[in-house]
């Protein structure tokens, strides 16, 4: 394989990159390319029954557009837009076409499916190229990618970027604490992509058995999927000695590799060329100067087989003003602060209390009151659930009791991955579900 | 056949305290009381002069409770007394799920109360072996 990577950083001291050209182009070429972009996703926008419902009811004349800015013109997109559409109302390219799909859970139930075609998995490896890139990765590492593989995308998003980019690729997905640190050891892995929650329970694990983490080959490590603090950040540094980059991006909009931190670590280039960013106050919808912090607003400029044009991702966070000196033109974000919404991030795993509440509800046993105690051991996040018993179907059977409270964790463990401790209790125990009854109680620090 | 109440408590201090409250003030008089235990949580079952009306009493203050048949077989207050019920029990293929004893001092004699999945059939084998059950209203008054 060819090492595409410029290779500039030899010659004058400059760092690599992975499209020098598109990496640094200047804003006002950025904006006429995005403008090129947006043209082409509206046209295919058209093509999905969602879209071609929304513009219609909406006005919006396509052709009169001038500039990105007019993008504004343009309604939101919401998380439930796309569950509504649920297989494929947002499709807009024939099944044929299509090469993959990834589902992440939605709100109720269903799920929120994105679809790609061949050029869309194509391109989406070369942008979570540039982010291995931009934190130093070359073909030579070893890249472990111990986040989940299947569904969704935070496995086979890193893992088509880092073939592309040459590492070799250790697909060893999430789990298996002993198996990691044997593959770790005996292939000598150097950039690890791992929950922050795990690369600390993981760093433990390693000490337990005798061996200093940093005396392994491990340099970077790449943390998304979860909120985390700078102070986490330090530590994880410290407990491997290596570098930690953030790493930032939603499976509406392809998964990883939407924005990355270079090894500046000042924030997350956002690929603008891909996506047109914007920052609105989460209340009124009106938008927000860089430095300001707001909801993050993407659309994808860039992709065939399913379009999606302002979506609100409830994300917190701010553009950082003014450019980086890593001399990429792309703008950066914050690290999400927060969420507008009361999803969950478990163990890396999005996780709304809804979607807990519809599996207890539908149990005849369980009464009307429930409540999610989160908290971290070793670690590691852990889930309590607590559910009062339904008095009416009480049969007086210990056995009973007991199969029902297996059937319950076995049946969140199928949502939300972690096995939930659940905890019986006697009827009105809990908090009355009327008024503001405090459903999530999280005490986890991050 | 007689009745048992079997009332679900989290296994916290102060949960039997709650039922007995409520059994105290209705003037319901418990004769006998079992628990049984699975972490978190247990199954105290009661045995009441009054099960229905002490059932209901503890279901209106919000207590999961429910009532249960079971088989009080009277057996010799003598060694051997429950094997001579237990034989039978087995010879039967009857699988005891839930079980306690007490003695009668009145009539030097003992009761077995205990439930089973078919209560019926086993009491018919049990008279058919000639052990004599207590109907409800002698148990209760015990």
């Amino acid at each position: 394989m060819v090492d595409r990577a410029d290779t500039c950083a030899k010659k004058d001291g400059r760092k690599a990159m992975w499209n020098r050209e598109l990496e640094t182009l200047d804003r006002s070429s950025l904006e006429k390319l995005q403008m090129k972009k947006l043209e082409k996703t509206l046209e295919s926008a058209l093509r999905t029954r969602y879209y071609s419902r929304v513009f219609s009811d909406h006005g919006i004349d396509v052709a009169r557009f001038r500039s990105i800015k007019d993008i504004a013109a343009l309604p939101f997109t919401a998380k439930d837009d796309l569950r509504l559409s649920y297989p494929d109302g947002m499709c807009a390219v024939p099944r044929a076409e299509v090469v993959r799909m990834h589902a992440s859970s939605g709100t109720t139930g269903k799920s929120t499916v994105i679809f790609y075609t061949m050029k869309d998995i194509n391109d989406w490896a070369e942008l979570v190229a540039r982010c291995m890139v931009a934190s130093g990765a070359t073909r030579e590492d070893v890249f472990q990618n111990m986040m989940g593989y299947g569904l969704f995308t935070g496995g086979l998003g890193l893992h088509y970027g880092a073939e592309r980019l040459g590492c070799m690729v250790i697909p060893s997905a999430a789990g298996n604490t002993l198996r990691q640190i044997q593959l770790m050891k005996d292939f000598g892995t150097t950039i690890i992509h791992i929950t922050p929650s795990y690369a600390l329970h993981l760093g433990d694990e390693v000490s337990a058995q005798g061996v200093d983490p940093r005396e392994l080959a491990v340099r970077k490590a790449y943390l998304g999927a979860e909120p985390y603090s700078e102070a986490t950040r330090d530590k994880i540094e410290n407990q491997w000695g290596l570098d930690a980059y953030n790493s930032y991006g939603l499976s509406e909009m392809n998964g990883p590799g939407v924005a990355f931190e270079c090894i500046e670590k000042r924030g997350m280039h956002v690929w603008e060329d891909y996506y047109y960013i914007e920052i609105i106050d989460p209340v009124s919808g009106r938008p927000l100067p860089d430095g300001d912090e707001g909801e993050l607003v993407i659309t994808h400029l860039n992709r065939e087989a399913m379009p999606v044009i302002r979506y609100r991702t409830r994300d917190l966070t701010a553009v950082i003003p003014g450019p980086c000196p890593c001399g990429r033109s792309h703008r950066r974000i914050e690290r999400i602060k927060g969420r507008t919404d009361d999803m969950l991030i478990i163990g890396g795993v999005n996780v709304f209390p809804s979607q807990i509440e519809t599996v207890l509800m539908k149990v005849p046993e369980v009464g009307n009151n429930y409540q999610i105690v989160l908290d971290r051991r070793e670690n590691l996040d852990r889930i309590h659930i607590k559910v009062e018993l339904y008095s009416k179907m009480f049969r007086g059977d210990l056995k009973e009791l007991d199969n029902l409270k297996s059937r319950l964790a076995r049946e969140l463990q199928a949502l939300i991955v972690v096995t939930p401790r659940i905890e019986l209790l006697e009827p009105g125990s809990l908090e009355p579900s009327t008024g503001k009854a405090v459903r999530v109680i999280d005490s986890r620090k991050i | 056949m007689p009745l048992q109440v079997s009332v679900f408590a989290e296994n916290k201090p102060g949960k039997i305290k709650r039922i007995t409250g409520v059994l105290a003030e209705k003037g319901i008089n418990i004769r006998a009381v079992t628990i049984s235990e699975s972490g978190d949580y247990g199954i105290v079952k009661l045995l009441l002069d009054q099960p229905e009306a002490g059932c209901e009493a503890l279901q209106k203050a919000g207590i999961a409770a429910t009532l249960k048949e079971i088989i009080a077989v009277l057996m010799k207050d003598t060694p051997g007394g429950l094997h001579e019920v237990a034989a039978a029990l087995s010879e039967s293929g009857i699988n005891v799920e839930d079980a306690y004893g007490f003695i009668v001092k009145s009539s030097e004699s003992a009761v077995f109360v205990f439930q089973v999945g078919n209560p019926r059939m086993a009491e018919k084998m049990l008279a058919g072996r000639g052990f004599s059950m207590l109907g409800d209203k002698e148990l209760y008054l015990l």
